[in-house]
């Protein structure tokens, strides 16, 4: 095996399981990608059980989703591919070894991800417990959401069950973001300590790598619990 | 050997155990074979505590009105006897114990790909583990380790949400566990090792890991929809809320299914090590056993509805699950059949790992076309959730995974901690296990076919001459599993030490002192040869 | 000790030879293949034992004729397996049209049994010898199953839903029924008996048992009226109900379904699920006012109407 002259940093960034830093920026990488499978699988038993319900409840899941605001979604939905974009910037200054770049980019990418979860701690979340909608805490729809649910022959249980599926899905992804936004926050200290250089920019890449990954599950979840009732517009 | 048994250790090289001493240079290791002994200690407890709830169990079971305790009392014992042995002992024991101190050392690593991961994982494990405990000890947990909806998610009053957590905890520890493997076993082999040059056990941790990665995280999200449902009174799986009973079934059996190949699977890959090791000969029909194993976690996948056959999944749903589980033993049975041809014509010694390796081939055969009674449809109907069923999976996890981590260990004993132990004792205690075990778990499969179903704390009088005789055999099985734990404890103070291969195996772990440095080889090994590769050139006693 | 030792429960249905046949040959098969391996070890390990540390096994990597011959064989006779035994459940899957009915309701921890005709039992369950017998069978509370070994039968009773077996005793007598899926603290006590009668018995019995007289289509018929079902379903205000039992339905969502037990349960508890085409939503749930025994008496009722009707000679 060839030896290669590294720089300090990078002789510093070798791990001693491995030989060389090639092979530790492919397990990292491979790790990277099983973790991701996992969390397929994690995300999928949700996805499975609603697809499941949204079968044997149609109508129920479509008055249900026309409880929520697609063009919150929608906005979310933009927000999210934009600090996608952002990321995927942030991984290719840090391959390129430029760090103000990445530092900017990591920070534009946390901005994005603490956007899209305001919109929906404060327009979504909050709007659906003061109208009395979250599941197993408050659920007693009343007024004019009550009527129209009836109007749609909803029974309201079977609502409650999709409302549940949306709070335990963007729940879990919002967990995700959390996660994803503190580990944005530890790169940026590390970035600016230095400890990302062309030969190893392998913590950014992973992590964008989860980001990604948050993402695509985000788009897999607006259509499938904003979009089923139609775009009538709603409350 | 050394006669000087008595003499205090003499080992004169610095290893992974006396590099360093102090309880922080333990819990906070992150040298693989450390964490081994970590898991070793922590599972070996677990199965202590398992096996004395089946204990109790079974002396219960010997009066048909219930000799010991009462209903909800026997209904805790066999929760915690399952939940204790399936995801605290079984799903662990091979992989986190012999797989951590091995897997790096088979393929020519200083180490796992991750070494804090690994350290992280055995934390999740305790964590959790402390979790069902404590909600074991205050109070129990009566759901069975299966956890059906609505008994679970509503009618119980146990600690069902503690449970669940730490079970929950255990899953994510057997994830890391197979992440681990993976990325070690793809990234960081030696310089000649190539797939097909592998041991057969480092096929077997692959194709574990693969279903521990993919499965586990089902069962998490499921158990914690339970745990969800029960705390805020969500419909998911109750129908009295409008939720459906059967789709937790099937959301659970699709990883509690893949989870007995994750406990079987290692299992496989210890017997192929020791049968050629204790025959001096190559495996017979390598890429055979090693394309089985990942034949066996793909099928895995795909025949959770064998469990299912009566709860009211459609008969053609029935077939399609039956005629996968037929399949699925067909890569089982190909391994069988090499094991023993590997035996012909080959130099076969009586060590205690063999006799475990020889007992287990042919118990995980008993207990092999059991399953096949069980895929078939109308014979499962009159023995599905009998002792039958009971019978079947004991003789698999029990008499096939059980015996064949005894065995492992007793092989790699030397290499972990540098001693050999007293053979005799441990044939003999090999020999007590198979006949308590025999004794223990053949009568189940009669009361199971005469109609007694499981999970009975009191049955009809007729049943009680096959159930005494089970609680007889178990007694027996209990005194031999204790035997071991002994003269193993014994033996890391006053065994004879052992040289690097004391017998004469083949693979890497074997070239290294014994116990191994911390950083396992002096220098990056380099393989020129095949697996098991007897016949090249004597393998050298040392 | 030996006599009287049985290793299987009796044969008394008209199944459970069959399905012991089948038991036996897979056990022959369980019993070659364990004696083929435990003696081949045995032989192996005693004829090439080592003999001395200097042994040199041949260097035999494998045989594809001898892999190809151990898996083709064995799946053939696991393909046998297969096919007897699907074949056997799919006979018996599907009960006789002429079965007596029986309604089953499983709760912690008893069996309620109604008989068609009308006498309820409590964790017993009798039969006429020599004619099929269908349980439909739901739970009040988690799921349950009845288990009969000597008919070798079994399903699970789950809530929310009905599922049906049926059976045809051969011999008279007196039958363990177990409930067979954990359920619970009193689990092993969900247990009854199954007396066979022969014909002339049975219909004695019949006589002396029901209380009231009455079968379960005229306990449904009762409720009907005093739930005011009549008010809308005998006025053209909501679907009628004659000869419906069976039949598919339209709903309003274009979906077409079959009138059974399950979708007459399901209209009654949430009738806003599923609306027959052509009629608006207005009936009201009977959720927590009618119990799971009221709700087969309904079903039977409802049954019942179709048959009168084909009895009467109308087309």
């Amino acid at each position: 095996m060839v030896e290669h002259q590294h720089s300090t940093a990078a002789v510093h960034a070798l791990a001693h399981q491995f030989d060389d830093l090639e092979q530790q920026h492919e397990a990292s990488n491979l790790g990277m990608w099983i973790f991701l499978a996992t969390e397929v699988m994690f995300f999928g038993g949700l996805f499975a059980a609603y697809t499941v319900y949204r079968h044997q409840y149609f109508a129920a899941f479509e008055a249900g989703s026309r409880l929520l605001d697609w063009r919150f979604g929608a906005t979310n939905t933009a927000v999210l591919i934009c600090s996608s974009l952002t990321m995927a910037l942030g991984v290719h200054a840090a391959q390129l070894g430029k760090r103000k770049a990445l530092i900017v980019f990591l920070i534009l990418t946390m901005i994005l991800g603490l956007a899209f979860l305001g919109t929906k701690l404060t327009f979504e979340w909050s709007h659906d417990w003061a109208e009395h909608l979250v599941p197993g805490l408050n659920w007693a729809p009343q007024g004019e959401i009550l009527s129209r649910l009836q109007e749609a022959h909803a029974p309201l249980p079977q609502v409650e069950l999709f409302m549940f599926f949306y709070f335990g899905m963007t729940g879990l992804h919002a967990l995700h973001m959390v996660v994803g936004i503190g580990l944005m926050i530890v790169l940026v200290i590390l970035a600016r300590a230095g400890k990302f250089t062309p030969e190893n920019p392998n913590p950014i890449e992973m992590s964008g790598l989860y980001w990604h990954f948050v993402d695509i599950v985000w788009i897999f979840l607006f259509p499938l619990l904003y979009l089923i009732g139609g775009l009538a517009s709603s409350q | 050997m050394s006669t000087a048994a008595l003499e205090p250790s003499i080992e004169t090289h610095v290893h992974y155990l006396n590099v360093n001493y102090g309880i922080k240079s333990w819990l906070l290791t992150t040298d693989h074979k450390r964490i081994a002994l970590l898991y070793l200690g922590s599972i070996t407890l677990m199965f202590v505590l398992g096996g004395a709830a089946a204990v109790l169990i079974r002396l219960h079971l010997i009066e048909p009105t219930g000799a010991l305790v009462q209903p909800e009392t026997y209904n805790k014992l066999f929760s915690m006897h399952g939940i204790i042995m399936v995801f605290f002992f079984l799903i662990p024991s091979i992989p986190a114990t012999l797989g951590n101190f091995l897997v790096p050392l088979m393929v020519g690593a200083r180490d796992l790909a991750f070494p804090r991961i690994n350290l992280l994982s055995w934390y999740l494990y305790i964590i959790g583990a402390l979790i069902v405990l404590g909600a074991i000890a205050t109070g129990g947990i009566d759901t069975g380790w299966t956890f059906y909806t609505p008994f679970s998610s509503t009618y119980s009053h146990t600690h069902v949400v503690a449970a669940i957590m730490g079970i929950f905890l255990a899953g994510f520890s057997s994830i890391l566990t197979g992440f681990n493997f993976i990325v070690t076993i793809h990234k960081m082999r030696a310089p000649g090792l190539t797939w097909f040059r592998m041991p057969l056990f480092l096929w077997a941790m692959y194709a574990t890991s693969v279903i521990q990665i993919l499965g586990t995280p089902v069962v998490a999200v499921t158990l914690s929809l339970v745990a969800v449902e029960r705390l805020f009174h969500v419909g998911i799986f109750d129908p009295a809320l409008g939720g459906d009973p059967i789709l937790f079934q099937h959301l659970f059996w699709f990883y509690s299914h893949p989870a007995v190949y994750i406990m079987i699977l290692p299992a496989m890959g210890v017997i192929s090590e020791l049968v050629t090791c204790f025959s001096k000969k190559r495996i017979f029909g390598y890429s055979f056993i090693a394309f089985s194993s990942i034949a066996i976690a793909v099928l895995g996948f795909l025949v959770w509805g064998h469990h299912m056959f009566v709860s009211g999944q459609s008969v053609y749903a029935g077939l399609v699950f039956s005629v996968l589980s037929f399949l699925v033993a067909i890569p089982s049975a190909i391994k069988v059949f090499n094991w023993t041809a590997t035996l012909y014509k080959g130099s076969i010694s009586y060590d205690a790992p063999m006799i475990y390796a020889m007992g287990f081939i042919g118990l995980f055969t008993m207990g092999g076309v059991t399953g096949l009674f069980l895929a078939s449809l109308a014979v499962d109907v009159h023995v599905h959730d009998t002792y039958f069923v009971v019978a079947h999976f004991h003789y698999i996890m029990v008499g096939g995974a059980v015996m064949a981590y005894l065995g492992g260990i007793h092989f790699w004993w030397p290499k972990i901690t540098g001693r050999l132990y007293p053979d005799k004792w441990a044939r003999f205690a090999a020999l007590v296990i198979f006949i308590g075990f025999n004794l223990t778990f053949f009568p189940q499969y009669m009361l199971g076919y005469l109609g007694m179903p499981r999970r009975y704390a009191v049955y009809p009088a007729e049943f009680q001459v096959l159930n005494v005789m089970s609680s007889a055999g178990a007694s027996i099985l209990g005194v031999g599993y204790l035997i071991p734990l002994v003269y193993l404890f014994w033996s890391m103070r006053y065994g004879p030490v052992a040289g690097p291969n004391p017998w004469g195996a083949k693979g890497l772990e074997w070239t290294t002192p014994s116990p191994p440095p911390t950083f396992n080889f002096e220098t990056t090994p380099v393989v020129t040869e095949e697996a098991y590769a007897y016949a090249s050139e004597e393998a050298r006693v040392g | 000790m030996w006599s009287g030792f049985p290793l299987r429960p009796d044969q008394a249905s008209t199944i459970a030879e069959g399905y012991d046949h089948l038991f036996y040959f897979e056990t022959l098969i369980a019993i070659f293949f364990a004696l083929l391996i435990f003696s081949t070890i045995f032989f192996f390990a005693v004829k090439y034992r080592r003999r001395s540390p200097n042994d040199r096994p041949p260097d035999i990597e494998g045989s594809v004729a001898l892999e190809l011959a151990w898996s083709l064989i064995p799946a053939g006779l696991l393909g046998i397996m297969f096919f007897w035994a699907s074949s056997l459940y799919f006979e018996n899957s599907r009960p006789p049209t002429e079965a007596l009915e029986v309604f089953v309701i499983g709760k912690q921890w008893m069996w309620h049994l109604q008989h068609a005709e009308g006498p309820r039992e409590i964790n017993e369950l009798h039969v006429p010898v020599g004619r099929p017998i269908k349980l439909t069978m739901t739970s009040e509370d988690v799921i349950h199953d009845f288990f009969v070994p000597a008919f070798r039968v079994k399903h699970d009773v789950v809530p929310g839903q009905y599922y049906s077996i049926w059976f045809q005793a051969t011999k008279t007598g007196k039958y363990h029924f177990f409930c067979a899926q954990y359920c619970g603290a009193h689990h092993a006590s969900m247990i009854g008996w199954v007396y066979v009668m022969s014909e002339v018995d049975y219909e004695q019995w019949l006589t002396h048992a029901g209380p009231s007289g009455e079968t379960v289509a005229q306990s449904g018929a009762r409720l009907y009226q005093q739930l005011g079902c009549v008010t809308c379903h005998g006025t053209g205000r909501a679907p009628a109900f004659n000869g419906l039992y069976g039949k598919p339905v339209l709903l309003t969502t274009g979906e077409t379904v079959t009138a059974d037990e399950a979708y007459l349960r399901r209209s009654i508890l949430e009738p806003s699920a599923q609306i027959v085409n052509g009629y608006g939503p207005i009936m009201p749930t009977f959720k927590g006012q009618v119990s799971e025994e009221g709700l087969l008496q309904l079903i039977a009722f409802i049954k019942s109407l179709g048959n009168e009707e084909r009895n009467a000679g109308k087309p």
